[in-house]
């Protein structure tokens, strides 16, 4: 099997006195040399504002950040390059839709948001909320970690004016099964936000295919560099979207008393963007595209099922959540040990999970937990990684 | 266990299994403060597991009396280290006492990261607080 670790200069390295294995990629996964090589390209070489200059930097500056553009497009299979708005992140992009409804809603109007969501795909949302006299509502999630179907069918009415559900849960690996969602919301008369943060970084995206009106994602996650994401809009509206944050670069003319705005994407970016960010966000766009995702993904896969079927057999740990279809996580918990004590001690031998609640507070509440450990994988993982993770938690199961 | 017992015992270990053992195994013997005591207004902020924490003060001894408990076991150890330092001394020495020495004595720093959401930092500034606002206090 080819092993893609040799890509990920980070990843060579000791911590704590032992060759450091990797499973927070679920938080954000580490960059390859080509990502990183771009931004410092960019830095060294070619670096100017985008857009209104006339000098050959800003040219080469300009052409590659829309290229990164173009390449995000593909990447989603959106139709139209007005589609892709480039954002800080996941966060930002749910914030940006979140606002431009606030003149749209009416109270009593109603935001259908799921119980797994992540902190960044509810908050907003409550704003919103607040803002608007409109009502927030949450479908359930079984024990196993799925989305209640019938729960979401039953929230969901001709009030429900948006919905709000991840692709993928970054708590519990859950896919949810976006095609019913979207259709039994589109029926009901909702537009559809998508959280695909967990998605993208492991099996192709079409938003086409799957016909959802905005989907989100973080750069920072799936390769690419921090402070750079992706809101991608049907581009009937976003043309019908007011524009969110004023400033630079979202304008056409402006006079005191008035302005008119840029056309798409434009409108959306208000400012000087993260230039180095989209870049190199199209460089890890480049590398995604040049490997062969469908075994990566059957790869990542194997890893997942080994990892369950190995941390079933140790006495005393207990693995949250048994979905339908799952990718990339496994969440458990050390009977008598809180989350926190299981991550230090594996820490300790050089292995990074991540222990708390995941930005996901109702969905522990939910499930009646106060967090878990969670170990996720990503390409750059292989078996001798879940060996380490097995070792290590077995360890510390030891000393608790 | 005293501060002296708790340093003498340190002063034997070599590897990080010894000492975290040797952490866990202190807070296994940590006093649970009551559950009636474990309401928000008395949580430690800045932990990432639960820490709370119950101070009074003694006008008689002049001494600053403290409950800790944590849900984690590892955070209860640093917590016993924390009260051996601490418990039951006035509001002056408790302001003064330099206990990143301790750590630092201890080794604690290189295994037990203040950084890393086990809170022993808030928990150190939050007592540090009551020290120097003891009519707070009953
Ligand atoms: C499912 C999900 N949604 C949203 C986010 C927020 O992403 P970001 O912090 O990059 O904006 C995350 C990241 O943790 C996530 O996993």
């Amino acid at each position: 099997m080819t092993s893609y670790r040799k890509d990920f200069p980070i990843l060579d390295q000791q911590v704590n006195g032992a060759p450091l294995v990797y499973l927070d990629n679920a938080a954000t996964s580490q960059k390859p040399r080509v990502v990183i090589d771009a931004l410092s390209d960019y830095y060294h070489n070619y670096n100017a504002n985008v857009h209104r200059a006339v000098h050959a930097l800003s040219d080469q500056a300009t052409f590659a950040f829309e290229q990164a553009r173009d390449r995000v497009r593909e990447f989603v299979h959106a139709t139209s390059r007005n589609e892709i708005i480039f954002t800080r992140g996941t966060t930002e992009s749910i914030n940006l839709v979140a606002n431009c409804y606030t003149g749209l809603l009416q109270p009593d109007d109603e935001i259908l948001i799921s119980h797994m969501e992540h902190h960044s795909n509810i908050v907003p949302w409550q704003m919103l909320a607040a803002r608007t006299k409109a009502v927030l509502k949450a479908c359930d999630v079984n024990s196993q970690g799925d989305i209640d179907l019938e729960s979401f069918a039953n929230l969901l009415s001709d009030k429900t004016r948006i919905v709000a559900i991840s692709h993928v849960s970054n708590a519990l690996g859950t896919v949810n099964p976006l095609q019913q969602v979207i259709e039994q919301a589109h029926d009901a008369g909702a537009v559809v936000l998508v959280d695909g943060a967990q998605a993208v970084p492991h099996f192709d995206v079409d938003v086409a295919a799957l016909d959802c009106d905005f989907y989100a994602f973080s750069g920072h996650k799936m390769y690419g560099p921090t402070g750079i994401g992706v809101l991608y809009g049907k581009e009937k509206l976003l043309e019908m979207l007011p524009p969110w944050q004023g400033g630079g670069e979202m304008i056409e003319t402006v006079s005191i008393d008035n302005s008119t705005y840029n056309t798409l994407p434009y409108k959306f970016e208000a400012g000087t963007p993260n230039i180095a960010g989209a870049i190199g966000l199209g460089a890890a766009i480049d590398y995604l595209s040049g490997l062969p995702r469908n075994e990566i993904e059957a790869m990542e896969d194997d890893l997942l099922r080994l990892t369950v079927s190995q941390l079933k057999q140790i006495d005393g740990v207990r693995l949250i959540g048994d979905p339908a279809k799952r990718i990339s996580v496994v969440s458990f918990l050390v009977d008598g040990s809180h989350p926190h004590d299981v991550g230090t001690l594996l820490d300790q031998q050089g292995i990074a999970v991540r222990t708390g609640h995941h930005c996901a507070m109702p969905l522990m509440a939910q499930l009646g937990i106060p967090g878990t450990v969670r170990a996720s994988f990503s390409l750059y993982n292989s078996t001798e990684d879940v060996d380490r993770l097995i070792a290590g938690v077995r360890k510390a199961v030891s000393f608790i | 266990m005293n501060l002296e017992d708790i340093k003498e015992t340190f002063g034997f270990f070599d590897s990080w299994e010894d000492k975290y053992r040797f952490v866990i195994d202190l807070g296994k013997e940590l006093p649970n403060l009551d559950e009636a005591h474990k309401i928000p207004a008395n949580l430690v902020r800045g932990c990432q597991s639960q820490v709370w924490l119950v101070a009074s003060y003694d006008s008689q001894q002049q001494q600053i009396e403290l409950v800790i408990d944590s849900d984690a076991h590892i955070v209860r150890g640093l917590i016993s280290i924390v009260l051996a330092a601490y418990n039951k001394q006035s509001p002056d020495y408790i302001a003064h006492y330099d206990i990143e020495a301790l750590f630092d004595e201890l080794a604690l720093i290189q295994h037990l990261s203040l950084t890393r959401g086990n809170g022993l930092r808030a928990m150190v500034a939050r007592i540090q607080q009551l020290a120097t606002s003891i009519d707070e206090l009953t």
